[in-house]
This record gives structure tokens, C-alpha cells and sequence, in this order.
């Protein structure tokens, strides 16, 4: 029997196997970031370990760094510690690192692909759970612990019992105006948040296909919110097409040489896959979350659901205490749930292209009164890169605040965060409790879905607003 | 590491399914560079509530959580073990936990028991009507314990070998790791030129 994609990388990696003990899997590169390090540096100092290869490890600052003067010393002194004490240990262990203000530095995830980093076949880990997102490119990538993040800082290695195979096959085309963001929502809806435990997760199908990089990234991203380990797409000529030329992909014979090898990496047709989950995209419509995990969504046309539909009374206990956290009653439809603020940008949906979607529906118009819209790139480059392209001009003039790249309010480890009670429409991956500030009430959305619903105030597709005109073309350049 | 044999101490009934790591420890008390100090965040947004389990005597005292499915899912962050761990928790009873945070527990010591779901019912039940009561967990014989006569539970739990075995002996991964430092080496000297280095 031939080898599911995953499997392929797998075995390729594997530096060692035993009866009764885990893979011991090589690591080809291992993002570093702040908040998930200090104590991995920290057990190498007192075990006296070196990194081991520092030319296969890239540090930067993302969750910590603030959006609003990050040219300026951070002013939260706790944070500042955390981000000089990342400073203090690439400088001692010969780690590269963009900090704040390089031009390269932005999130994690965002910058090993636009850095042509990410490459296919590749096994890339983080302490950080969204590390799935690089899987995208066929690479076998997932987040890892501190103790782990301090086991590959010393040996370039993780002990991984192999994981089960699943296939998620998208068939269809998904409508005009629903985008990977509301594929990969439905998805989690029907799963449940530990449907994909244990498992490796392989995208495919002719809805798949049809995304783009950014939108491929954007489903791999959200893979662990369903309980994957990992989750990936075979390579193609799209993702050829974006890596080349990239500043660290191969060059000249070196390309062709991965080339060949990245060909390979596709699933054999004679696979049988532990699980399969076969969805249509063409039923599939902007989808949106009304509780506090991101399997809690309903299209963005129903209503809030009653806890009485559910049959599981874990899930009807679940829904409960989540219509109370976000003080909604069921049957509300969600189209007149009115949002305080909406964010856009983070690992999941803060690349160029979704700031292009989310200026082109915003241009000419207005974010609603008492509505604030907050827009943070993903990195510095996709920062640069938009303004090139006049798009801050296009959200400060709708109102909307442009700011500096950083994992800022999908998390709200920086000041940018929400108050008690304060509602958000929000482009990122997590609508847990408390998650964009203590209080806070998230609805996870996609980028049209956030730019639609700044304009109106209430939970809106570009759809709903009156039409405008003046609409520019979108540019077609790259991020860099 | 240290050794984990078997560890009896007051349960604590967290009756929520799906606790993920933000609400174990906010992303606000994840600004510490050291292993320890994390107690103060845990479920620091549920503390706040005088009714909080955590509030309520006997349960602060516990060092065994019973929690429903999907505990420990989202955020990769280690300090959710931590947390735990400082606080005074030995071992976390759950029938699923999220796949990073069971691999943390694993590394740092806390014990992550699986259990059938009536298993966790059944202890709920329980530890609300003996509050104070005690859960006993073993890892050599995998067996969870809790209450007597009539309401005696007892039922097995499901943790790989491999974790056991490490928890058993208070194994240090990377140093099991490096004692296999020809096979890395070997590996390295066949990895493909175009692989991409960052310096």
C-alpha cells in the first residue's frame, strides 16, 4: 500500500525508531517567539546545552509587542522583560532574530512563508499551536511546548508517536463572497473541537485546490481548533509559484533539485486514510461563531441557536454557560447582533491579500459610529506593503485605526484588547472566554464579513451594505 | 524530573467540558520568564467568582482535577501545566485532552489520566456530595480510586507506555534524546543541500 503525503514527511524525518518508544523525528526549522521561550533557554543555561543548530532556528517578537509606537521602548515593563530576555538569548546562543522595528519582523507564521522559509516536505515546529499554518506548503508542522521548544533547542529533534491519517476532502466550488475563513468555520461546526484528535490532517478536493496560498494558510491555521496535530495540502504549482524568488527559497539548480523532490509529495492513490470527512463547498455560506469555542458557529444568515438543539448534554451545558458569557438570547438572528469593534489581521487572516479584501470593501465607505475597526498586519513587510498600495489610507480614511504588525488582539497579551462586556467581530482563530480581553465576547469571522460589519455596526456580509461605485481594481503583487 | 508513582489527594469536580488553555491561564499572566509564580493565574478569570470550586473549602486544598472532555485544547502555552502544577495539582482526570497540553503534562510531570466519561460523571457526582474527599491515582497499576463502600469508584486510565514509563523513572527527555547523538549526526550528514538554513 502506498503513503498518505504526511506519512511521506514523516518517514523521511525520522532519525531513529524502537519498539515501544515514540519517532524520534528531525526538525528542519524551528520558529522561536517570546512568550513560549525564556524558559526553554533558561533549562539549556542550567544543563549547561548549547543550541544545537541555530542556522535551523529563526526567532522574532509577535505576541508581547505593541501595535501603537513600536518604535518606542515597550512601555508595559513585564513585557518589555520578556522581549529584552528573547534579545538576550539569541544574542547568546547565535540564534537570528527580527525584533520590532526589522523589517522582517512580524507573526511567527506569517513570516517563515514570506521569507520563502516554509518550504514543502519540511517538518517546522513552534511553541505556538498555530504553527499548523505553515502546513499550507505540504510541510508536516505543528506547535510544540516550552519543554519540547527546549528539546529541540538542544538536539534538533522531538520524540512524536506517529500520528493517525485523515483526509478532509472539499468538493464543489465555494460561492462568490465565502472564503477559506468560512470553510474552514463549517468545518469545525461539524467536527466539534476534538474531532480531529490524534489525528494528521490532509486538505484536499477541487475546493482546496481552487484557494490561494493565503487562503490555504488560513484553513491550515485553524486545524489545531478542531484537535488535529497537524494539518496540510499537497504541494502544487501554486505553491511553486509562490515560493520562487522568495529571499531564502532555493536558486538555481538547488530549486530544481527541490523541485523534483517536492513533486513527490503527494498521496499515493491507493491510500486508504484511518478517517475521511467529505464536505461540498458549493452549499457552503459566510459562517460565523455565537459562543466561546470556534466550533460554535452557524451560518451567518441563522439565528442564535437554544441550547435545547443539541443532543449531548455536554454540548447543551456548553451552549448554556456560552449564550451566557455572550450575553445572547436563541433565536436572535445573527445579522442584528451589533459589534463594538472588529479586528482584522493575525496568523490567520493578516496577509496582504486579506488587508486588499478588507480595503477594497471599505473604500469610499465609513466605519459605523460607535463601531471601531482596528487593522493590524500580519508583519512588517505586509505593513510596508500595503501602505505602498495606499491601503492605510483607504482604512484611515473610513475611520478605521492602522497600526504596527504583531499577534496584538487575537490574543490581547498587548494593550490592544478588549473591555468587560465589549463585543468583537474579529478575523482571528480563538473566541474563548476571555481571549481578546477578560470579558470580552468574540465572533470569529471572515475578512469580508469584518470589513462589512465595521461599515454597519451589526454582524453584516458585503452583501448587505448599498452599493458603492467607485470600487478599485485589487492589485495583484506579491508581499514583496 | 521528578519520580510519579501513584498520588492520593482531595478531588476537585470542575464540571465544564472543553477548558482550554485560556481559561486555565489567560494570555494576560503568561509574562513571567521562569517556571514558577504561575498559581495566581489560573483560571483566573473563574476566580473571581465566589462560587468558583476553586473558592470553596475543601476543594482549594485539592491536588486532583476532574474535568470534563476536551480539557487543555487551544494554546500551546506550557504555563497551563504550570499553573496547575503550582497551584498544588498532581494530576488532571479528564475522558480528552488536547493534544499539546497532554504532551506538556507529560514532560513537566502532571499527570493527565484518561478516563471513560462515566468514569468522570461518577466522580463529579461524588466529590460534590463528600466534598473534601479523597481521589487516589496510580500510574503503575493505571487505576483512578475514589470514595467507599457502596460509592466506590474504581476504573482504569488510558496514558501511553512511553509517558508512563518516563514519569515512572523521572526520565529527562533530551537527555534520552542525546545519548542517540550518532544516529542524529548520521541523519544530518544525509539531509538534501536545498533544504533552507536561517544563517
Amino acid at each position: 500500500m502506498g503513503k498518505t503525503l504526511a506519512e511521506k514527511v514523516w518517514d523521511e524525518h525520522v532519525v531513529r525508531s524502537g519498539d515501544g518508544e515514540p519517532d524520534l523525528l528531525f526538525i528542519d526549522l524551528h520558529l522561536i517567539h517570546e512568550v513560549t521561550s525564556p524558559q526553554a533557554f533558561e533549562g539549556l543555561r542550567l544543563a549547561g546545552r548549547q543550541v544545537r543548530r541555530p542556522d535551523l532556528t529563526l526567532a522574532t517578537e509577535d505576541h508581547n509587542v505593541p501595535t501603537l509606537d513600536w518604535d518606542k521602548p515597550i512601555a508595559d515593563p513585564v513585557s518589555r522583560t520578556q522581549v529584552e530576555t528573547l534579545r538576550r538569548n539569541a544574542e547568546e546562543f547565535g540564534v537570528r532574530l527580527h525584533p520590532l522595528g526589522d523589517l522582517d519582523q512580524g507573526i511567527v507564521h506569517i513570516i517563515g512563508p514570506q521569507l520563502g522559509l516554509t518550504q514543502p516536505g519540511m517538518t517546522i515546529v513552534c511553541g505556538d499551536s498555530h504553527t499548523s499554518t505553515h502546513g499550507a506548503f505540504g510541510a508536516l508542522a505543528f506547535g510544540i511546548g516550552t519543554s519540547e521548544v527546549e528539546h529541540v533547542l538542544a538536539t534538533q529533534t522531538l520524540p512524536q508517536a506517529r500520528p493517525k491519517t485523515m483526509a478532509v476532502t472539499v468538493n464543489g466550488a465555494l460561492p462568490e463572497g465565502v472564503t477559506a475563513k468560512d470553510l474552514v468555520l463549517t468545518l469545525i461546526a461539524h467536527t466539534g473541537t476534538g474531532g480531529g484528535q490524534g489525528y494528521v490532517v490532509e486538505y484536499r478536493g477541487p475546493a482546496i485546490e481552487a484557494l490561494s496560498m493565503e487562503g490555504r494558510m488560513t484553513v491550515c491555521n485553524m486545524s489545531v481548533e478542531w484537535g488535529a496535530k497537524a494539518g496540510l495540502i499537497a504541494p502544487d504549482q501554486k505553491t511553486l509559484d509562490y515560493l520562487k524568488g522568495r529571499k531564502e527559497a532555493p536558486q538555481g539548480e538547488e530549486w530544481d533539485a527541490a523541485v523534483a523532490y517536492w513533486q513527490t509529495l503527494v498521496t499515493d492513490d491507493d491510500v486508504v486514510f484511518d478517517e475521511e470527512i467529505v464536505l461540498d463547498a458549493s452549499t457552503m455560506t459566510p459562517f460565523v461563531t455565537w459562543g466561546t469555542n470556534p466550533g460554535q458557529g452557524v451560518p451567518l444568515g441563522a439565528s442564535v441557536p437554544s441550547p435545547d438543539q443539541f443532543d449531548d448534554a455536554n454540548d447543551k451545558i456548553a451552549a448554556e454557560k456560552a449564550l451566557e458569557y455572550m450575553g445572547l438570547q436563541a433565536g436572535t438572528p445573527m445579522r442584528e447582533i451589533k459589534v463594538d469593534t472588529v479586528f482584522v489581521g493575525s496568523c490567520t487572516n493578516g496577509r496582504i491579500e486579506d488587508l486588499r479584501l478588507a480595503a477594497q470593501i471599505i473604500e469610499g465607505r465609513h466605519v459605523a459610529d460607535r463601531t471601531r475597526l482596528l487593522v493590524v498586519p500580519g508583519s512588517a513587510r505586509v505593513r510596508l506593503q500595503a501602505e505602498d498600495e495606499g491601503l492605510d489610507v483607504i482604512f484611515k480614511e473610513a475611520g478605521a485605526e492602522w497600526r504596527g504588525a504583531g499577534c496584538s488582539m487575537c490574543l490581547g497579551m498587548n494593550p490592544d484588547q478588549l473591555a468587560p462586556g465589549e463585543r468583537s467581530a474579529s478575523t482571528s482563530n480563538r473566541n474563548f472566554e476571555g481571549r481578546q480581553g477578560k470579558g470580552g465576547r468574540t465572533h470569529l469571522v471572515s475578512v469580508p464579513v469584518a470589513a462589512a460589519t465595521a461599515v454597519r455596526g451589526t454582524l453584516s456580509t458585503p452583501a448587505d451594505l448599498e452599493p458603492f461605485e467607485a470600487r478599485r481594481p485589487a492589485p495583484q503583487d506579491k508581499a514583496e | 524530573m521528578e519520580r510519579f508513582t501513584r498520588h492520593t489527594g482531595i478531588g476537585v469536580p470542575l464540571r465544564r467540558n472543553n477548558v482550554d488553555t485560556d481559561q486555565i491561564i489567560p494570555a494576560a499572566y503568561l509574562k513571567r520568564v521562569t517556571r514558577d509564580g504561575f498559581e495566581d493565574g489560573l483560571f483566573a478569570a473563574w476566580r473571581n467568582d465566589p462560587s468558583f470550586v476553586l473558592n470553596r473549602k475543601p476543594y482549594d486544598a485539592g491536588s486532583v482535577l476532574v474535568a470534563g472532555p476536551d480539557f487543555g485544547t487551544g494554546s500551546s502555552r506550557e504555563h497551563a501545566v504550570w499553573a496547575l502544577q503550582n497551584y498544588g495539582f498532581k494530576a488532571v482526570i479528564s475522558p480528552r485532552f488536547g493534544d499539546i497540553f497532554r504532551g506538556n503534562s507529560g514532560k513537566a510531570g502532571l499527570l493527565a489520566a484518561q478516563v471513560d466519561e462515566k468514569v468522570v460523571q461518577r466522580l463529579w457526582d461524588l466529590l460534590e456530595s463528600q466534598p473534601g474527599a479523597s481521589v487516589t491515582v496510580d500510574l503503575e497499576s493505571r487505576t483512578v480510586k475514589a470514595g467507599d463502600g457502596v460509592d466506590a469508584i474504581e476504573d482504569s486510565f488510558d496514558i501511553d507506555d512511553y509517558t508512563r514509563w518516563r514519569l515512572l523513572e523521572g526520565l529527562d527527555d533530551i537527555g534520552i534524546t542525546l545519548s542517540h547523538e550518532a544516529e542524529i549526526v548520521a541523519f544530518e550528514a544525509s539531509r538534501p543541500s536545498f533544504k533552507p538554513a536561517t544563517l
